[in-house]
C-alpha cells in the first residue's frame, strides 16, 4: 500500500527533498525576524557593549602602565569581545526553552529538515548579532582610545565568532537537555563565575599571583584571551596568538559536536 | 497507512519506570478516520509521538505511510502531519509567518505556502488573523492555527492530538466538518485522539479504546456498543424506598444483569431495551410504585469503557489526573505538564 495510490499527488509528497542550505536559512531568517522584532533584546544587545567601554574603560587606564601596554583598551577590548562571545552566547539556550515550552521545537522536528539545520540556523543568528555587537563595540572604543591593526580585529572578530558559534551550541544541546529556566539557569551561574574570573577577560592574569596564575593555565578561555590580545597587537606570529586560534577551532569543533549530537536524538 | 506491531514506551524517571505504552499493534487503512479514545494518561500522545518519529519505542515496529519507523524516519516526517497536544507556535511570532515558516521545512515555496495558508485560513475560520501573534488570540483560534500549520503540505496521514481540546462547541463541530473534509476531499488518513466520547462517536469511522497502555477494545463505535451487554435501562421512582423493590423487578428481566439503586434512581442493562420496558411498565404498575420517569437508550461508548475497565471515561478524564487507579503498572506520576509534553 503507498500513499502515492490513495492520496492525490501533493508537492509535499513528490516535490524536491529539502536541503539542509535552505532549512537552515529558513530557520535563520525565522530567528533573525523573531529577534528583531523584539525592541527590549535589541537595545539591551546593542548598548551592553557600549555600557561596558564607556563605564568600565576608563578605570582601567590609570592602570594601563602597570599593564605593560601602550593602551588600556588595547587590552580590554579583546577580553570584552571574548566575553560576549561566550557569554552572550551561552545565554541563547533560554530563547530555545521558551520555543521548546510553546512547541515550536516538535513541530520542527516532525518536518522532514535536517536536524542540523535546525541547530544551524539558530547558532548563525547568534553569530551574526555578535559579529554586529563586537564591530559595534570596537567602532565605539576607537574614539576613546583604542588603537589596533585593522588585520588584527578581523581576524579577532573570526575568533570570536567560532566562539560564540560553539557556546551557542553547547547552549542549544543543554536547554533541549534540561527543557527548563529553574534548571538551566543555576547551571549557567555556576559555570560563568569560575569561568570569568580564571580567564583574565577583565584584567590580564599576568597582576595574579602564581598559584592564580596557574590554575588559570588551565582554562583554555585564558589563552583565547591572550591570543586576541596578541593580535590586537599586531603579533600574528606569535604562538600566543595562534595558540588561542587553535584552541577556539578545538573548542568549536567540540561544541558542535555537543550541539549537533543532542540535536539528532530524540527530544523524549 | 500505519501497522504497528508491538509498540511499547517505557520512560525512566528516578529509577522508576514508566510503561507508557505496553504493546501497541493497530493497523489503519488510507482513507480511514481512526480515533485513539482513552482518559488522560494512557498512553495516547506517546503512541502517536512514536508514530511521527519524535520519540523512539522502546519495543516493536511500525511502518507509517509506507516507511519504516526506525529505518526511514525522513521518509514517514515527509508523508504526515502532525497537530501536537500542546500546540505549535511561538506566541510573539504572526500567525501566518508560522504556517509559511512551517510549509518551507518540506521544501514549500514561499509563495505556494502562502497561497495554501491563506486557504487553510478561510477554510478553518481564521480570515483576518494572518498578522496576528498567537498570543493575542483566543484558544480556540491557537488552536484552529495549530491545525492549519499541520495541515499546509497536504500530508496524505494526519495525526490530531486532542485536536478539540479547548474549542467551543460550535467550532468543535466545524473542525469535525473540517477533518471529514480532507477524507472526502482529498483521502486523507486521519489519525486522531480523544477523551471525548461524542467526538469519537459521531467522527470516527473505527475507534481503539486505550488503557494504562493497552489497547482494551476496538472497533465501529456501534460494534462497541454492541459488545454492552443489552440496552441501558433507568427508572426513576417518587420515593426512594421504593428504589429497591424496582431493582428486584428489574433484576428478574429475562437476561438482566444486577441493577443499581442511587437514591431514587435505578440503573439496569437488559437485551432489547424496549420489550424488557413494556414489561417493566407493567409489572411497576400492577405493583403500585409510583414512577417519576423511565426510559431506556441505547449503550454510549462510556458504558464500553465502564464495562471494560470498570471506571467511567468522563470521570477518569477529566484535566485533574490522579483521580483513580490507572493501572497496577503505573506510577504516580500523572501530573498534567508531564502529559502535555
Ligand atoms: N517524557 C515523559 N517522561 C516521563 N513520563 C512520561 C513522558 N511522557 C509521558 N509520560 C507518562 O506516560 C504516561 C502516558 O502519557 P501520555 O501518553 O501523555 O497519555 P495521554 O496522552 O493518553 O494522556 C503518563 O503516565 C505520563 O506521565
Ligand atoms: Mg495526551
Amino acid at each position: 500500500m503507498s500513499t502515492a495510490t490513495t492520496a492525490p499527488p501533493s508537492p509535499a509528497t513528490t516535490g524536491p527533498t529539502s536541503s539542509v542550505a535552505r532549512d537552515t536559512y529558513t530557520v535563520f531568517a525565522r530567528a533573525m525576524r523573531m529577534s528583531l522584532r523584539n525592541p527590549a533584546w535589541l537595545v539591551i544587545s546593542l548598548m551592553q557593549p557600549i555600557l561596558y567601554i564607556v563605564l568600565f574603560g576608563p578605570l582601567l587606564e590609570p592602570l594601563s602602565s602597570q599593564l605593560g601596554s601602550g593602551n588600556a583598551y588595547q587590552l580590554f577590548v579583546p577580553g570584552i569581545l571574548v566575553q560576549l562571545g561566550i557569554f552572550g552566547a551561552l545565554f541563547v539556550g533560554f530563547g530555545l526553552i521558551a520555543e521548546y515550552r510553546a512547541g515550536v521545537i516538535e513541530s520542527q522536528r516532525v518536518t522532514p529538515a535536517s536536524r542540523t539545520a535546525l541547530l544551524l540556523g539558530r547558532v548563525m543568528r547568534d553569530v551574526v548579532v555578535l559579529l554586529v555587537q563586537g564591530t559595534l563595540l570596537v567602532l565605539v572604543s576607537i574614539p576613546l582610545g583604542l588603537r589596533a591593526p585593522v588585520i588584527g580585529v578581523v581576524l579577532t572578530l573570526v575568533v570570536i565568532a567560532l566562539l560564540g558559534a560553539a557556546f551557542a551550541s553547547v547552549s542549544y544541546a543543554l536547554a533541549l537537555t534540561l527543557k527548563s529556566e529553574d534548571a538551566f539557569a543555576p547551571l549557567l551561574n555556576a559555570v560563568v563565575l569560575p569561568v570569568l574570573l580564571l580567564s583574565g577577560i577583565l584584567l590580564p592574569m599576568t597582576l595574579a599571583p602564581g598559584w592564580l596564575q596557574a590554575i588559570s593555565d588551565v582554562n583554555p578561555l585564558k589563552h583565547v584571551v591572550e591570543g586576541a590580545r596578541s593580535f590586537f597587537d599586531g603579533d600574528y606570529g606569535s604562538s600566543t596568538a595562534w595558540w588561542g586560534a587553535g584552541l577556539t577551532v578545538a573548542m568549536g569543533l567540540l561544541g558542535w559536536w555537543f550541539g549537533v549530537r543532542r540535536f539528532r536524538q530524540e527530544s523524549s | 497507512m500505519i501497522h504497528a506491531r508491538g509498540l511499547a514506551r517505557t520512560f525512566r524517571k528516578k529509577k522508576q519506570e514508566v510503561h507508557a505504552v505496553a504493546g501497541v499493534d493497530l493497523d489503519v487503512e488510507a482513507g480511514e478516520i481512526v480515533g485513539f479514545l482513552g482518559p488522560n494518561g494512557a498512553g495516547k500522545t506517546t503512541t502517536l509521538r512514536m508514530l511521527t518519529t519524535l520519540l523512539a519505542p522502546t519495543a516493536g515496529t511500525a511502518t507509517v505511510a509506507g516507511c519504516d519507523l526506525v529505518t526511514d524516519p525522513v521518509g514517514v516526517r515527509r508523508r504526515i502531519g502532525y497537530v501536537s497536544q500542546s500546540g505549535a507556535t511561538y506566541p510573539d511570532a504572526r500567525a501566518g509567518e508560522e504556517v509559511v515558516d512551517h510549509a518551507r521545512l518540506y521544501g514549500i515555496s514561499t509563495a505556494e505556502a502562502t497561497a495554501r495558508g491563506k486557504q487553510l485560513f478561510r477554510e478553518l475560520d481564521l480570515d483576518g488573523l494572518w498578522e496576528r501573534q498567537p498570543k493575542s488570540m483566543s484558544g480556540g483560534q491557537r488552536r484552529r492555527l495549530d491545525i492549519a500549520v499541520g495541515l499546509v503540505h497536504v500530508p496524505g496521514l494526519v495525526f490530531l492530538d486532542e485536536p478539540t481540546t479547548g474549542l467551543d462547541p460550535q467550532a468543535r463541530a466545524n473542525l469535525w466538518q473540517h477533518i471529514r473534509g480532507l477524507r472526502e476531499e482529498r483521502g486523507t488518513t486521519v489519525f486522531l485522539t480523544t477523551h471525548y466520547l461524542d467526538e469519537a462517536d459521531a467522527l470516527c469511522d473505527r475507534i481503539l479504546v486505550i488503557d494504562a497502555g493497552r489497547i482494551v477494545a476496538e472497533g465501529t463505535p456501534d460494534e462497541l456498543k454492541s459488545q454492552v451487554g443489552g440496552d441501558v435501562l433507568t427508572v426513576t421512582v417518587e420515593h426512594a424506598e421504593t428504589a429497591g423493590r424496582v431493582a428486584a423487578l428489574m433484576a428478574a428481566l429475562p437476561g438482566a444483569e444486577v441493577p443499581q439503586v442511587l437514591d431514587t434512581r435505578v440503573v439496569g442493562r437488559a437485551p432489547q431495551g424496549g420489550a424488557a420496558l413494556m414489561t417493566l411498565v407493567r409489572e411497576l404498575d400492577a405493583a403500585g410504585i409510583a414512577v417519576a420517569g423511565i426510559e431506556s437508550r441505547r449503550p454510549s461508548l462510556d458504558d464500553v469503557f465502564l464495562d471494560l475497565t470498570g471506571r467511567s471515561l468522563r470521570e477518569s478524564g477529566g484535566p485533574a489526573g490522579p483521580g483513580g487507579p490507572a493501572g497496577a503498572d503505573r506510577t504516580a506520576d500523572k501530573q498534567p505538564q508531564e502529559m502535555a509534553r
